[in-house]
């Protein structure tokens, strides 16, 4: 029954964080109509930034703000100097569907080379907030930790705020009819690449927590070749690709079911699945609902 | 002389779409454009509103050059623009999809104030404030996209090819609305329609575009009356 | 017309393998390490051009597929102990197998869902080898094609040896796969390409098409996995991480992803950035964190570059050029269109 409860609770959380990251990369792709392949990596760099703070400020809430800061900033960065070249080059041909992923790719492999140049391969820390001892219930030790219960939490707070920011304000309002038709949106006044940017760096500022919160709820430390960071893209993708790529709520359904199935696969199954497990859940997914869980269209093409 | 578009050439590629038009317009004066498919109606609508660019040539309204914004700009300056195929975005609300015409309005109350007026010129949209914008009927989608285009209080407005794929009762009643609107609001209007004889006989003037290029203009009522005009595009 | 055009693409090919042989005699072993491993990379790119290039299928897991086709031929070699050749054939044949299955589970995705996919089999694929002790886990198992034969002579090394069996390998599959994509089958993925609806009602069986692709690519690959860890000498999952992958694709970009004709490009490009990076880091006199992650730079820099301005490859891309002129041309000549009737 412990096990259960333990197992449960570990997918939750580590299904919390997927869900950021399959937020970030909705957000990315309901502005752009790109699958920003580099999302991960953004994150590791924002996790330097938290780093950096970090170590100057010993304090975790400062490092997540700079983070997130820091995340939001350079992804504004690169949709003005890279995505806006790019999309404006690749318009047509049969390398156009093509071209981003391809680009996304290698902006993922210069990211990654940076980072390593200036930071180094090491595994640097990030201390957490509050212990990562888990709750006691009786004689018995769940996994479910007061660093656990905060990560939900935030990630809670978070999907609420975004939600309300989409649905009650005029900045979402725009952010939602410049993904839908930025034609209409642009004849209604709106600043569309402004818009865009804006998404983008709201999803480099939850990438952020994505990743501030995977060190920390893991290992404590990480590196450029982070196992945790490896894994984040795919499973952010694969939760995103489950709640339809086109909702928020989606991403996060999307995010606790691939948390839960995998957690619950990894304990009753076998551990060593850990790494092809997430590639049968998405195959699976795109087999028997390839809309997604909340999407509504037919066919998945991109 | 407010509209003042002159030797306007546009490009596709190595195609040349609208090839030296020249036209002005006073304020309050609907003009309706009409010529065969592939004239280069649509293309002109959008290198006035922004969305293409001019190869050559000069456009402004009211001294304000067209030519060089982008769109998100003219509206601010009073220019609408309701391009073709029902320009309302599905996924959003009527309410939301009228807010977005006047999303870049600072003045709240001054944003519901309108909203209340352009409801009360389409009342089936108060009707469905709260219903997507896909569950609309074609003539409703269209109400809303003039609705949303009006949200901003323009002074110009252009309308792309309105009566597209409507039934004959609702073009009379949408045509009967634009009529009501330019004259009561003061608009000024240019109206690119396929249903010539419709659009000619609500506008005040007529241009005639026949590959890009203008072929006869003028009085609408003369126009309705010039024996070649009504063999190549009114049927009789 | 048909016969006459193979042969003379083989007979470019006999001289081109007389001289390459011929060149291998005279450098030294580094080299002709390096140009085993030029021709590793080109079969594995050419197994991308088919699948990305023809058949616009993307893929972030031909690393996977390497795999899969090494461990095969290692397994086989070891257990079995099957000569050379045999193993490499069971090589393309499980590789073939696994793109068989991956192909009729990717068939219905396309873009960002299948690169996605084929990403996280990349990942994913590699690890599944600590699992079973016949693959030898984390340390792999070893891969020796054995010594040249004596009649080779003493001077022949067996770096020479690797070159000249990847050489040899990489000579007739690119061979075979010119031919291949000259033929119906490459058509077919071609107009599967561009434009999936129309391929249909044309008649083609888009869907049997992508899976023959998968299926092709992936025996392409696995012989070139099999052929890298000749050059390793053993297999074992740390070959075959996600970045090998990757790297393929910008290697087979730069190449020129529609044809194969650059494909050397690309082989070249992949084996030479390291060396540059080497030369590069050490005039800088860089710290050690840099020059380890140079030739990473480099390469994915050049994929951005690449994509961004030279997207079909740089053959492509100068007959494109030459197709625009000429279609600009003869617009130019076309009479101006005239105004019907007197309106």
């Amino acid at each position: 029954m412990i096990q259960f409860i333990n197992t449960t609770l570990i997918g939750i959380t580590a299904g919390s964080i997927y869900a950021l990251m399959a937020i970030s990369l909705v957000l990315v792709w309901r502005s752009t109509r790109v699958i920003n392949f580099a999302q991960a990596r953004m994150a590791l760099l924002s996790t330097y930034f938290g780093y950096e703070a970090m170590v100057r400020t010993n304090s975790f809430w400062i490092a997540l703000l700079v983070a997130m800061l820091g995340g939001g900033l350079f992804a504004a960065l690169i949709e003005l100097v890279f995505m806006r070249f790019l999309l404006k080059r690749s318009n047509s041909g049969p390398i156009a569907s093509v071209a981003p992923i391809i680009a996304t790719l290698g902006l993922y492999g210069v990211i990654r080379a940076v980072t390593a140049s200036i930071w180094g391969g090491q595994e640097l820390q990030i201390v957490a907030p509050v212990s990562n001892v888990g709750y006691s219930i009786g004689t018995e030790t769940l996994v479910f930790s007061p660093l656990k219960l905060l990560i939900l939490i935030s990630v809670g707070v978070l999907v609420l705020l975004l939600s309300l920011l989409f649905q009650k304000t005029n900045i979402g309002l725009a952010l939602r009819a410049s993904a839908f038709s930025p034609e209409i949106a642009s004849l209604s006044g709106i600043k569309v690449d402004l818009v865009r940017t804006l998404g983008w760096s709201l999803s480099g500022a939850v990438g952020a927590m994505a990743g501030m919160f995977q060190t920390v709820d893991g290992a404590g430390t990480f590196s450029p070749d982070s196992i945790g960071f490896t894994l984040l893209f795919v499973s952010g993708f694969i939760a995103a690709v489950i709640g339809g790529l086109e909702s928020l709520v989606g991403a996060v359904i999307g995010g606790l079911l691939l948390g839960l199935v995998i957690s619950f696969v990894l304990m009753y199954i076998s551990s060593s699945l850990f790494f092809i497990a997430p590639f049968v859940v998405l195959l699976l997914v795109l087999f028997i609902r390839p809309q997604g869980i909340i999407g509504v269209k037919a066919a998945r093409r991109a | 002389m407010s509209l003042v578009v002159s030797h306007v050439t546009v490009h596709h590629g190595a195609i040349c779409a609208v090839n030296d038009v020249s036209f002005t317009l006073t304020q309050g004066e609907l003009t309706a454009v009409i010529g065969a498919n592939g004239a280069g109606k649509t293309t002109l609508l959008r290198t006035l509103s922004g969305l293409n660019k001019a190869t050559q040539g000069s456009a402004t309204w009211k001294d304000q050059d067209l030519l060089h914004s982008k769109p998100e700009h003219l509206v601010r300056s009073g220019i609408s623009h309701v391009s073709e195929g029902k320009a309302v975005i599905p996924e959003l609300t009527v309410a939301e999809n009228l807010d977005l015409g006047a999303i870049w309005r600072r003045n709240k109350k001054e944003r519901i104030v309108t909203r209340d007026e352009v409801t009360s010129i389409f009342p089936r949209l108060g009707e469905r404030l709260a219903q997507r914008a896909d569950t609309l009927s074609g003539g409703e989608r269209q109400m809303l996209a003039i609705g949303r285009a009006l949200m901003s209080k323009p002074q110009l407005l252009l309308l792309d090819e309105p009566s597209l794929g409507l039934a004959p009762l609702i073009i009379e009643q949408i045509f009967q609305t634009i009529r009501e609107l330019t004259t009561s609001m003061g608009l000024t209007v240019v109206l690119v329609e396929q249903n010539a004889m419709g659009a000619l006989k609500i506008a005040d003037t007529g241009i005639v575009l026949n590959l890009g290029s203008v072929a006869i203009a003028g009085n609408a009522a003369s126009l309705i009356a010039d024996p070649q005009v009504r063999a190549a595009y009114l049927g009789y | 017309m048909h016969k006459l055009k193979s042969v003379h693409h083989l007979g470019f090919f006999i001289v081109f393998g007389f001289i390459l042989f011929l060149a291998s005699n005279r450098v030294d072993e580094l080299r002709v390490y390096q140009g085993a491993s030029v021709a590793v990379f080109v079969i594995a790119i050419a197994s991308l051009i088919l699948l990305t290039g023809y058949s616009g299928q993307v893929s972030v897991g031909q690393g996977a597929l390497m795999a899969i086709g090494a461990y095969g031929a290692a397994v086989v070699r070891n257990e079995l102990h099957v000569p050379i050749l045999l193993s490499f054939f069971v090589a393309v044949l499980v590789a073939a197998a696994g793109g068989a299955l991956l192909g009729a589970a990717a068939a219905r995705l396309s873009g960002p869902y299948l690169a996605g996919t084929t990403l996280a089999l990349a990942i994913g694929i590699p690890p599944l080898a600590n699992q079973f002790s016949i693959l030898g886990g984390e340390q792999g198992l070893a891969f020796d094609v054995g010594n040249p034969p004596a009649s080779l002579g003493e001077d022949f090394t067996k770096y020479k040896w690797f070159f000249w069996i990847a050489a040899l390998a990489a000579l007739i599959s690119m061979w075979l796969l010119s031919n291949i994509l000259r033929s119906r089958y490459g058509r077919n993925w071609r107009a599967g390409r561009s434009n999936e609806v129309a391929a249909q009602l044309s008649g083609i069986n888009t869907v049997r098409s992508k899976i023959l692709a998968f299926t092709l690519s992936a025996g392409i690959a696995g012989l070139a996995g099999a052929l890298l860890s000749m050059t390793i000498g053993t297999v074992s999952p740390s070959a075959f991480t996600y970045y090998l992958s990757l790297i393929l694709l910008a290697g087979a970009f730069v190449s020129g992803i529609s044809t194969l004709s650059g494909v050397m490009i690309g082989a070249v490009v992949l084996v030479g950035i390291p060396e540059i990076a080497d030369v590069v880091a050490n005039r800088m006199g860089s710290s050690e964190n840099i020059s380890t992650n140079l030739p990473g730079f480099l390469n994915y820099a050049l994929l951005i570059v690449t994509v961004l301005f030279v997207p079909n490859g740089p053959v492509e891309q100068h007959h494109a050029r030459q197709a625009r002129k000429a279609a600009k041309k003869k617009i130019k000549s076309l009479p101006k269109p005239s105004m019907e009737g007197n309106t």
